[in-house]
């Protein structure tokens, strides 16, 4: 039966899998409660620990393909370190990188922080070429590959960047990440050549099987996929909402978890139900004279 | 199903399609028709003035100022407006023009929204859709990437390293140094020579900036590979087996964890000692690391497809909120179809 059955009928059911939670979801506004893990629970530990004021190194280390997974983490991120009153300075080793930071800044800064400014209260550096190339020299140097923001002013006159000569001044870094270079490399080039640097990684789904070997020693912190990204997003929404409706933006990736449920309840029956009929085939191929 | 379509004539597989997305257009009408309708992106324009200023060393820098003045430079903006405050400026002032509707925008919509679909249909079969839309990613991302690679690369480390003073009054007015470095002439020659790789004559000549770059590479993944996934990782998994807690008690699970850290690394590392046959102790240790690697395959799964269902709610997310004007979760339409039917229902 196995054999007959055409696959565009699982790919009908993963639509409908997906797509229903999501109109319910946008119809009822509900979404389902979150028990914060002990990685996203770091996550907003390292960032609660830090006094106001202090300056946080932000890769965002993605593009539009994943921007599903990793958009909400990025915004929830900022969201968090305005919030506390900490200074996001925001770098990309990605080429659109800068492109969906100015996105998130558009979409948190100036909405819900208008007093904050650009190159006192954070700033966008853009993107860098060289991959891993570029984390070694922030090791030594950070303005040689740094030099100016992104709308061309010098760092040295950026009041947000006082101090700061290489990537070990922060005392946080965190890095939103899509693949490579990301996550891995930030880990291999940062975190291990400066032992007292708080690194937190928010990731994709792909690559958090090679991330989850670094947590907890040398990545202090980690969102793993949309789960990850769904429990830090309940935790700051505690923090600051308190009981408060949450604006809606700020709800994306819980918003996504009820499609997890759902597609994830399809998957697991088509494996049971794939390997149910296996073993009966078999058994009716044994018993078979 | 499959087996029906495959083993149909190309005409027949044709008017299949043409059928498929005849089905979807009287659809997306039907849509278009019903209330407010669909898909429509509103700006609003934005002026803000701009004076330059000269600083020490001819450094150019402009900032914002309030009103227009003779020396200062005005720059619009279109930023997106939703359709819930389209329809609140139309209630207030009739035929206003400050919030419009943004053709560009619009089309553009319309065609991620077409896209997205052609993507999609590749779930049924290969079309000309979806081979339109794969070509058009390609060369949109090749062409990009040319661009960045222009402007990111080669004129800030290597033209303004090599003339400085021509790419500063060309497209780099704020360039700081200002004088030719002549080390930069070795990535320069190393680049000239790779590209001898497309002559038939120059190929052998080609090698030597590949193995510039692969022993550059090689070196700087080797130390810091021995550092964190060599050094570091056995660091990790030197654990205590029996973790106590703080009041001097058994901490059970801790303990537990510790010892399926340490088992599964070396019963795993086991598995790949081929030098010794798998028999006796080193056997079992390699049946019980293949069952740890089979369970990391496992998890590695379970991520790819949260990380796939991920992006795919996202692009149903585009297609009904965005496009076709479904749902509105962030209240940006004051109301969805979906829920205007189920009030009224």
């Amino acid at each position: 039966m196995s054999g007959t059955l055409d696959r565009r009928w699982i790919y009908l059911a993963m639509m409908l899998a997906v797509a229903l939670p999501i109109l319910w979801n946008g119809v009822t506004g509900k979404t389902f409660p979150e028990s914060p893990t002990p990685p996203s629970q770091a996550c907003f530990d390292a960032i609660e620990a830090l006094p106001a004021g202090s300056r946080v190194l932000v890769s965002f280390d993605y593009d539009p393909a994943s921007e599903g997974e990793l958009a909400p983490m990025a915004t929830t991120f900022l969201r968090h370190l305005m919030h506390k009153g900490l200074r996001p300075v925001i770098i990309a080793l990605w080429p659109l990188g800068p492109t969906k930071a100015e996105e998130t800044i558009a979409n948190v800064m100036k909405v819900d922080f208008p007093d904050r400014v650009s190159g006192r209260d954070y700033v966008n550096l853009g993107f860098q070429t060289g991959n891993e190339g570029v984390l070694k020299v922030i090791g030594t140097d950070f303005r040689k590959q740094f030099p100016v923001d992104r709308s061309g002013t010098p760092v040295d006159r950026l009041p947000i960047m006082e101090g700061i000569t290489k990537v070990g001044d922060f005392p946080l870094v965190i890095t939103i990440s899509a693949g490579y270079p990301g996550g891995k490399e930030w880990v291999q080039y940062v975190s291990s050549a400066n032992p007292g640097l708080v690194l937190l990684a928010g990731v994709t789904g792909v690559q958090a099987s090679q991330v989850y070997s670094y947590y907890p020693g040398q990545l202090r912190g980690m969102l793993a996929a949309i789960k990850g990204a769904a429990e830090y997003e309940a935790l700051v929404s505690a923090a600051i909402d308190g009981d408060r409706v949450t604006a809606p933006k700020y709800t994306e990736a819980r918003r996504r978890m009820a499609p997890q449920l759902f597609g994830h309840l399809l998957l697991i029956a088509l494996i049971v139900i794939g390997n149910a009929m296996y073993f009966a085939q078999r058994r009716c191929k044994a018993v078979a004279p | 199903m499959s087996d029906v379509i495959a083993n149909q004539s190309e005409p027949t597989q044709g008017r299949w399609w043409i059928g498929l997305f005849l089905v979807i257009a009287v659809l997306v009408a039907i849509r278009a028709g019903i209330g407010e309708g669909m898909g429509r992106v509103y700006v609003q324009t934005e002026s803000t003035s701009y004076v330059s200023t000269e600083g020490e060393g001819g450094r150019v820098s402009w900032s914002a100022v309030p009103g227009v003045t003779e020396d200062s430079v005005t720059i619009d903006r279109d930023v997106f407006r939703t359709a819930g405050q389209y329809r609140a400026a139309e209630a207030a002032a009739p035929g206003q023009q400050a919030i419009r509707l943004s053709w560009d925008r619009t089309i553009g919509l319309w065609l991620a929204a077409f896209f997205t679909l052609a993507v999609f249909s590749f779930l049924a079969g290969d079309n000309p859709a979806y081979k339109l839309t794969e070509s058009i990613v390609i060369g949109v991302s090749a062409g990009y990437w040319m661009v960045v690679a222009f402007w990111e690369t080669l004129v800030p480390k290597l033209l303004a390293q090599l003339a400085p003073d021509l790419v500063k009054a060309w497209c780099m007015p704020n360039l700081e140094g200002g004088a030719f470095n002549p080390v930069a002439l070795v990535p320069l020659g190393l680049g000239i020579m790779l590209l001898s790789q497309l002559t038939p004559l120059g190929r052998h000549v080609g090698r030597w900036p590949l193995a510039f770059v692969i022993g550059t590479f090689a070196g700087l993944k080797m130390v810091s590979h021995v550092e964190s996934d060599i050094i570091e990782q056995v660091r990790a998994t030197v654990l205590p087996l029996v973790v106590s807690s703080e009041d001097g008690s058994l901490a059970a699970w801790a303990s537990l964890r510790n010892v399926l850290i340490v088992t599964g690394v070396l019963c795993t590392l086991a598995y790949f000692v081929f030098s010794v046959e798998h028999k006796g102790a080193v056997g079992r240790a390699a049946r019980v690391g293949v069952w740890f690697l089979m369970i990391t395959f496992g998890s590695a799964f379970g991520f790819t497809v949260m990380g796939r269902i991920a992006l795919l709610a996202a692009r149903f997310e585009f297609l009904f909120i965005d496009w076709l004007w479904l749902i509105d979760p962030k209240g940006e339409r004051g109301m969805s179809v979906v829920a205007a039917v189920m009030q009224s229902g």
